[in-house]
């Protein structure tokens, strides 16, 4: 392995700040869009911030586990983002509408 | 220092990027943007040499799940711009919340970012796929074979859930 290749030490704070701004992004646009597909993608951005701080801190303490950690976690958010899309698909057929204003049916 | 500015480039590219999926009205377009985010995340990944992440990431996210993504609003013809606007003050709570989430978050992980120092790079097999793999079968071997278990309640309750029942057409 070519040792430039390894010696980006310095820059991995960088990373760190990366995975905060997508996290707080994706928080963002959880708490204004009202799109149920878009509130789904959003969590996926989230997920995916997630997975950058782990293979961060991976890189930082030298070891292999946090990026099996993250193969379970794109494991799970392929499982949810199917079973988020078929309940999406089954409130638009109730409702003719993805908004999520209108899925607050449990609550009256 | 090339690799530095290699690194600042694209992270700043993930963010606008990340930022076009959140404020742009078009649901296509988001979902693109998502594509593109996914794309320098790799990018990201490779730089840190985790090149089996990498492929993962693209494979499995660009390549699987923003397909059922496009999927389901093609399927559902939602491709128009039928969002209602959000209103002044929820827009300036979301910037409010987001913006000390991430005060607080990079407050919370200043002492351990690691200011101008190198990581361990004793070991140079670090998110190789040869590595991986062999932690992945023998040490987390039990979760990933539960995994596959996930993965069919996942498939079954998808198959369920959007399944069309007989009452409703009548």
């Amino acid at each position: 392995m070519n040792p430039a290749v390894n010696n980006i030490g310095s820059s991995l704070d960088f990373f760190v700040v990366v995975a905060i701004a997508l996290f707080s992004i994706g928080t963002y646009g959880v708490l204004t869009r009202k799109n149920m597909i878009v509130l789904l993608m959003c969590i996926e951005l989230m997920l995916n911030s997630v997975n950058l701080l782990l293979v961060t801190f991976s890189k930082y303490y030298g070891a292999n586990d946090p990026q099996i950690f993250v193969f379970f976690i794109v494991v799970v958010a392929a499982a949810e983002a199917t079973v988020g899309l078929s309940i999406l698909i089954m409130a638009y057929r109730s409702n003719k509408s993805i908004d999520i204003e209108l899925f607050n049916k449990l609550k009256d | 220092m090339t690799l530095q500015i290699l690194a600042i480039i694209l992270g700043s590219l993930t963010i606008g990027s990340a930022l076009m999926v959140v404020l742009s009205k078009h649901p296509i377009r988001s979902v693109i943007f998502l594509v593109i985010t996914f794309f320098f995340i790799s990018s990201l990944y490779i730089l840190m040499n985790a090149e089996f992440l990498a492929i993962v990431n693209i494979i499995v996210y660009a390549g699987a799940i923003m397909v059922l993504f496009l999927f389901v609003l093609m399927l559902l013809n939602l491709n128009k711009q039928a969002e209602p606007q959000t209103s002044l003050f929820t827009k300036l709570t979301g910037v409010l919340t987001a913006g000390t989430l991430f005060s607080v978050l990079i407050a919370a992980l200043k002492d351990s970012l690691v200011l101008g120092k190198t990581y361990t790079a004793g070991n140079s097999q670090i998110g190789l796929v040869e590595s991986l793999g062999n932690l992945l079968f023998s040490k987390y071997v039990v979760p990933f074979e539960v995994s596959s278990i996930l993965f069919i309640a996942a498939m079954v309750g998808a198959v369920l859930l959007a399944k069309r029942e007989k009452q409703i057409i009548d």
